[in-house]
């Protein structure tokens, strides 16, 4: 099926034109003086792919050290700093910065604004992200960190980690948290302020809807941790005992502070691509979003609950049982929001007219993964079964479903859907797909087997193992499976990079979408808008499309097939 | 291009295929139990709250089976029915309230359902039985001390640090292990069967977490705290394999912890006889130091 021949017929609507002609300069000066959304948008994409490529890598030395039994390929020493580098790099380099660059890139434009409301601010987020990844990548010509992403003293204290490495994960923790703290401001400013007229909270899209929650969750949970790994600096370097038991003081403490921060943080990596699926599904169905006031008020609920789930982390520390019981139930009650979003989801798909582009093949793969990782979420948010899976590969398995799911497989859905409107091309739609499926088979090979690791007994952060534990098959399954992954996803960066160039060119309205990105050109000028339309409803453009039916009596092409000929 | 009366005939192998799904999940249910054995349940066998979370888990299991049954045969039959090809107009609806509280109370109660089944299990897990007659036993994260109804407990000292478990055993190990000389041993714990095992656990530098997954769930041991567990090892003669959970430093993956488990007349007998032999060591290490200070290489208070 091809779904570029659209491309060329005529899209009757109002087009914004370029102001002024842009100024001849140096290209990349340009770019590094930028106050422009959609440019710092690009800079904020293409900088956290390469960050998510790097944090590949190491994941894939650390399945290749596991592949066999005492293996020697990599040291526990080489593979602490992998895990730690990994971690680190996916959760603070890429996906949490990603989602600000989606969002930088598309609010403004989805809500018909002009800019970001601080455009200087906006540059600063983005500069103070690259300078964080710098601090810590920097630390490889050096020692990189060995405590893991979650860092729990004693073992990050000066005395168990006395290298600058632990230092530069916590100048990362300041410098990417600044970051994303005034980038979410600037976020919640813009959202509240500068919508188009007309778009009240109840016809806002559903993206920008779970961005202006993933700012609120950002300036709620950063603080902590930044305060958290600002003690954990007076600790290493200035003699103060915050988490040092020798003194009185309590690495518990540490355990709290940082998954206050740090569960809030699971919501916002995947809350945003939450909201890109309700944007995928409805325009690729041909069919209203259902339930748009449950996907919204689901959003604000996990946003709420999210700050109440933390010491699920801790089912296995000095805790009493009645806080266990507690965080047992309130981690349940977030499966059911959670459950409403995918309920929805599926019965948007539910007698819709499917247009199966690469983008839904996506948006679908991502319902199937993230549902395993939400069910297996509930076997450990159970205490008793938790005592038995926590820090297991069952947990690592979790996890990735969760955030693979929720953030990559998102990602991915939302980078086909966009970007004909960023690059003004489409990218080949069956390159597409067949990444999607060498992805998918690859990724359910890699961590569905580690599951039964889990379960087999193998622990996390082990950097080898003993043959005869019954761990040998199922690592080198998940090993072979870590190479699949890799390549499917290569394949769709291939595609995006050659795309570039040799994409057909998509036009402004390449899918028929709902909202208001697609009423301007693609890429659009600087200034997005040269007017903006009244919002009537949650689909603007399908408003758009059926006014000027209705006074040119010509069929514009808004819903079902017809306009996806097969070939 | 497939034809009409092909795709007609691929349509009601479709519908047969369809029929087949119940009889799948019926017998994928019926093997399960031998299946799950296998990969696909939590390690027991070894002590009673193990098993007791196992069966909890087991249960989760069927529940979470038949949800994720359900959700992708919605999501699977929409991509196969609703294909644009297939189906070229799309239904224009833009929800269901009832249905959307309907299914957020089927969701509720779900959860009930474990939450309620978590609670019956839980006595079983966190709190330590009797030990056999004629013997004494302890798994949980609790941070008060398990004790079974009639108090006959083996208490063993858990000490964690990079890259070895110590166990010390005998009551108040945690406060006078040295003074009053109790046995000890690293690495393999020796635990007699049908007594209740109490284990105060505690570290002595980073995180580390107590876990032998036959025997329980894991415990971490946090230094400047103590915490507990327990276990009854059911079946004597029989070694668990277990290993530290928490990131611990270099050597993580070697800081591995064997539970033996002997008869309680055996046990009684390698109690006495480690004694003896930490006894005599103690002695010889004591020589070796007087020599040392004979010829100056040591300060009496022990100083090089």
């Amino acid at each position: 099926m091809s779904t570029t021949d659209q491309a060329l017929r005529p899209v009757p609507q109002v087009l914004a034109h370029e102001v002024h002609k842009p100024r001849e300069t140096n290209q990349w000066l340009d770019w590094v003086l930028t106050t422009d959304h959609k440019k710092i948008g690009i800079m904020y994409l293409v900088l956290t792919f390469v960050f998510f490529l790097l944090g590949g890598v190491e994941a894939l030395l650390m399945r290749s050290q596991l592949a066999v039994p005492n293996n020697t390929l990599i040291s526990g020493e080489h593979y602490n700093e992998l895990l730690t580098l990994h971690g680190t790099t996916m959760i603070f380099l890429f996906v949490v910065p990603v989602m600000a660059g989606f969002g930088n890139y598309f609010v403004p434009l989805m809500i018909g604004a002009r800019d970001m409301a601080f455009p200087r601010l906006n540059a600063l987020s983005f500069w103070l992200l690259l300078m964080g990844g710098i601090v810590f990548y920097a630390s490889l010509f050096w020692h990189p960190p060995e405590a893991g992403w979650w860092s729990y003293p004693p073992l990050s204290s000066i005395q168990y980690s006395p290298s600058g490495g632990q230092d530069a994960w916590i100048f990362l923790i300041h410098l990417t948290g600044i970051s994303s703290l005034v980038g979410a401001i600037n976020f919640y400013v813009t959202i509240v302020n500068m919508r188009a007229p007309g778009m009240s909270w109840g016809r806002m899209p559903l993206f920008v809807w779970s961005i202006l929650i993933y700012a609120v969750l950002l300036i709620i949970a950063l603080p902590v941790v930044a305060a958290a790994v600002t003690m954990l600096l007076t600790d290493r370097h200035f003699g103060t005992h915050w988490f040092d038991p020798t003194n009185h003081g309590s690495p518990v403490l540490w355990e709290n502070l940082f998954w206050f921060f740090g569960h809030p943080e699971v919501y916002i990596m995947i809350l945003p691509g939450f909201g890109m699926i309700s944007e995928v599904l409805p325009v690729f169905s041909r069919k209203p979003i259902f339930g748009y006031k449950a996907i919204a008020a689901s959003t604000i609920v996990i946003a709420f609950l999210a700050t109440l789930v933390w010491a699920h982390h801790l089912f296995t520390a000095p805790m009493p049982i009645v806080v266990l019981g507690f965080f047992m139930l309130s981690s349940f009650l977030i499966g059911i929001p959670t459950g409403v979003k995918i309920f929805n989801w599926t019965a948007t798909l539910w007698r819709g007219s499917l247009v199966m582009t690469t983008s839904l093949y996506w948006a679908i793969g991502f319902i199937i993964i993230f549902l395993i990782g939400g069910i297996t979420g509930i076997f450990l948010a159970v205490f008793p079964v938790d005592w038995q899976l926590n820090d297991t590969y069952f947990v690592v398995a979790h996890f990735h479903y969760v955030l693979m799911g929720g953030a990559v497989f998102t990602i991915m859905a939302g980078t086909y859907y966009w970007y004909p409107k960023m690059t003004g091309r489409l990218c080949d739609e069956r390159l597409g797909k067949a990444s999607f499926w060498v992805t998918f088979i690859g990724f359910n090979l890699t961590f569905f087997v580690q599951h039964a690791l889990g379960l087999s007994g193998m622990p996390r952060r082990i950097y080898t193992y003993q043959p005869g534990m019954g761990w040998s098959t199922y690592n080198l399954i998940s090993s072979i499976g870590s190479y699949i992954l890799a390549l499917g996803i290569l394949m769709s960066m291939y595609n995006f990079a050659v795309s570039y160039k040799k994409g057909k060119i998509s036009g402004p309205d390449p899918w028929k979408g709902n909202t208001l990105e697609w009423f301007t050109t693609s890429p659009p000028p600087v200034n997005n808008f040269d007017s903006v339309p009244r919002v009537r409803s949650v689909e603007p453009m399908r408003d758009i499309r059926l006014e000027v039916e209705a006074q040119t009596g010509v069929l514009q092409k808004t819903g079902g097939s017809e306009q996806f000929t097969r070939v | 291009m497939i034809s009409r009366s092909a795709l007609r005939a691929s349509r009601g192998a479709g519908r047969k295929a369809l029929a087949l799904v119940p009889l799948v999940i019926g017998l994928s249910l019926a093997f399960a139990p031998n299946a799950m054995a296998a990969c696909c349940s939590v390690k027991s066998g070894g002590s009673p709250n193990a098993n007791s979370i196992h069966s909890l888990y087991d249960i989760i299991f069927v529940i979470a089976v038949l949800v994720f049954l359900t959700v992708t045969g919605f999501v699977v039959y929409s991509v196969w029915a609703f294909r644009a090809s297939k189906h070229p107009v799309a239904a224009q609806i833009h929800g269901n309230t009832r249905l959307e509280l309907g299914l957020t109370a089927g969701a509720f109660v779900i959860l009930v359902v474990i939450a309620v089944a978590t609670f019956i299990k839980l006595p079983g897990i966190i709190n330590p039985p009797n030990s056999d007659a004629g013997a004494a036993s302890v798994l949980s994260a609790s941070l008060t001390a398990p004790n079974p109804p009639n108090g006959n407990k083996l208490t063993i000292c858990v000490t964690g640090r990079q890259f070895i478990w110590r166990y010390t055993y005998g009551a108040d190990c945690n406060k006078a292990a040295w003074a009053d000389k109790l046995p000890y041993s690293y690495q393999e714990m020796v635990v007699p069967s049908g007594e209740t095992v109490d284990l105060v656990i505690q570290s002595s530098d980073v995180i580390h977490s107590w876990w032998v997954p036959a025997l329980g769930g894991k415990v971490d041991a946090v230094p400047g705290f103590t915490t507990y567990a327990w276990f009854k090892a059911l079946h004597a003669n029989e070694l668990y394999h277990g290993q530290c959970a928490q990131l611990c430093g270099r050597q993580h993956a070697f800081m591995t912890a064997l539970v033996k488990v002997v008869t309680p007349s055996q046990y009684e007998a390698w109690l006495k006889e480690q004694a003896t032999v930490i006894g005599q060591q103690n002695d010889q290490v004591a020589e070796l130091r007087q020599d040392l200070i004979k010829q100056g290489y040591l300060t009496p208070s022990g100083i090089f």
